[in-house]
């Protein structure tokens, strides 16, 4: 029987990460009918409020690790705890959201447990012969590939967004049977020392790496992120934004798409004032529709664009966010 | 003192890059490059080194490849960046190498050269784009690792640096020896003059191969490879594609284009979560 692990990203208040139930279910595709989901989280946050939401999503079983002393906010730590958890249970496969900071864990995960790692998965399914198989955009969005893990483990890292959530379909889910553990983590993990931590404001806009749509400004928007608010206040986006805009201080650094910043690929993607320099295509490519608002007819974006309108975006975008308010109350 | 970078040789991103029928990249193009992340690897190793001179210590930077006959390209602009030996190691069994092959060779590299006080390199290969070989690497070397650092610093033997999480900041420090992989915002890498670029083809290229490491061909390359690409595509070009110039009316027309599609909600939103 199956079993496959699921890494609860979490919110120091105990508030699950958005895409965590997204990881569930993909989980419960390769665990199978005979299979079991088993949740890991890793921290003495509150559980309580997670658990029913985590048995509609088909998880059985919940592994409550605490580290003691050790951080858990340290991969090494946390590497530490899910390789235990690993062992505890003889899981084959750990499903993970593809964090930096789960990339760090998983990389050690791996080499303590001999598991092949997938990194940046838009999907994750059994092949034929019972493989975890991993599909992905590679090269700036430019090529899909499908990756088969060949050792018996797999840690696969899947994007934000990549799976529709869905519920378990039978009636009553039963709440998971919560199995704390305490883990002893090693001297080794534990001799970076975390000197200073300013948690990010949270905000109420979606989360920028798993939103449908994202609204983008770059260097054409001169540094007034006003029209972009407001029309992703009309379209419930997250706002985003290129290397020179956070570079500038217009927006927080946490705002950068690209290939050393966020990753996204939501259903709708605007980019405005936007050139699409290859650093920056590299982080929205995968996105479904590309629609982009620039002066410059010439801005490579174009040439990646569903819709592209050659203009002034503090003329394009008003009217856009003020069109789309008439039409949907009107 | 000693400061090992390590780097990678990657085809240029500004470049058509490709999948081959093995579903690994194709290094043929003669385009390749050091990876533009790597370049602030080297300059935040040759900022330290030059900072420890003028306290009158004695430092060395390495830096330190493993790939085809085209990689010793990588170290070589390591040494214009200013770094004053390298390695490359150069081994038919390292191709194909997954994340933790490579971290393993590099592991075996940085082992050979005896201690190393400072391991650096950058925060992603700008092919794989993975992140994973800097913890691999701090884990195979057994050493407190600093990743995504924004800015590195040294003093009394212990090392500091700010990072840029999707959630938080953070400041951490570690005793050394330790790892740290720098982000492109840690600096702003020099562009080597020609007298520098005359003075790195004096520097040394030590060429190794798995046999001089003990590395066992078997866990590295296509042999030691956990994870295997089945298939590869390139994206199909997007079709149906609308350019216009907007005369005054095109958010109008964009508006209703997007609702037309069902690309923005018909009914605003409420709000709602999970």
């Amino acid at each position: 029987m199956a079993t496959v692990l699921v890494l609860l990203d979490h919110a120091d208040t105990g508030a699950l990460r958005g895409s965590v139930l997204e990881l569930a279910t993909a989980a419960r595709g390769l665990a199978g009918p005979d299979g079991a989901v088993h949740g890991v989280w890793v921290g003495d946050e509150p559980l309580d409020p997670a658990l029913p939401v985590l048995g509609r999503h088909g998880v059985s079983v919940v592994h409550a690790v605490t580290t003691g002393d050790a951080d858990p906010l340290l991969t090494p730590v946390l590497a530490e705890a899910v390789v235990d958890v690993v062992r505890a249970t003889g899981a084959t496969v750990l499903l993970a959201l593809s964090t930096f900071e789960n990339k760090e864990a998983a990389a050690r995960v791996a080499i303590a447990t001999g598991a092949g790692v997938v990194t940046d998965a838009a999907s994750v399914e059994r092949d034929a012969a019972g493989r975890v198989v991993a599909a992905k955009t590679v090269l700036a969005g430019t090529w899909t590939t499908r990756c088969a893990v060949l050792t018996d483990a797999a840690v696969v890292l899947l994007k934000a967004g990549a799976v529709v959530s869905s519920h378990v379909e039978h009636d009553a889910p039963h709440a998971p049977e919560v199995r704390p553990r305490t883990v002893a983590v090693t001297a080794r993990a534990t001799r970076v020392r975390v000197v200073e931590r300013t948690p990010q404001a949270p905000s109420d806009r979606p989360d920028l790496s798993s939103a449908d749509v994202v609204v983008v400004g770059g260097r054409g928007t001169g540094g007034d992120f006003g029209p972009l608010e407001a029309l992703a206040d009309e379209v419930g986006a997250a706002v985003g934004a290129t290397r020179v805009a956070t570079d500038e201080g217009w927006i927080g650094h946490e705002a950068q798409i690209g290939q050393t910043g966020v990753t996204v690929s939501p259903r709708l993607y605007l980019g405005l004032g936007v050139s699409g320099a290859v650093h920056h295509r590299g982080g929205m490519q995968a996105s479904g529709t590309i629609v982009a608002v620039n002066e410059d007819p010439e801005a490579p974006i174009f040439e990646i664009a569903d819709y592209g309108v050659v203009g002034d975006l503090f003329q394009v975008v008003p009217q856009l966010t003020e069109e789309l308010r008439r039409l949907r109350r009107g | 003192m000693r400061i090992v970078v390590c780097v990678k040789h990657v085809p240029d991103i500004q470049s058509e890059r490709a999948l081959g029928p093995d579903g690994r990249l194709v290094r043929d193009g003669g385009d390749g490059t050091l990876n533009e992340l790597d370049e602030n690897a080297v300059e935040a190793a040759v900022v330290l080194a030059e900072q420890a001179r003028d306290a009158g210590v004695d430092v060395e930077v390495v830096v330190v490849t493993a790939g085809p006959d085209d990689a010793e390209d990588a170290v070589r602009r390591g040494l214009q960046l200013g770094a004053d030996a390298a390695v490359h190691v150069l081994d038919d069994a390292v191709a194909g190498s997954d994340v933790i092959g490579t971290a393993r060779v590099l592991a075996a590299a940085v082992r050979h050269l005896g201690e190393a006080d400072l391991v650096v390199t950058g925060m992603a290969g700008l092919d794989g784009l993975t992140s994973l070989v800097p913890a691999a690497l701090a884990d195979l070397l057994d050493l407190p690792q600093l990743t995504l650092a924004s800015s590195v610093a040294l003093a009394d033997g212990t090392v500091t640096v700010r990072r840029d999480l999707d959630h938080a900041t953070e400041v951490l420090e570690a005793p050394l020896p330790a790892l740290v992989s720098v982000t492109d915002r840690a600096n702003e890498p020099r562009y080597p003059n020609f007298q520098a670029i005359m003075a790195a083809r004096k520097k040394p290229v030590t060429v190794l191969t798995l046999a001089d490491l003990g590395v066992d061909a078997a866990t590295v390359g296509v042999a030691g490879a956990r994870t295997e690409v089945v298939e590869a595509a390139p994206r199909p070009p997007r079709t149906d594609r609308v350019l216009v110039t907007d005369d005054g009316e095109a958010g109008r027309r964009l508006a209703a284009w997007l609702l037309e599609r069902d690309l923005v909600r018909t009914t605003p939103a409420t709000g709602e979560v999970l």
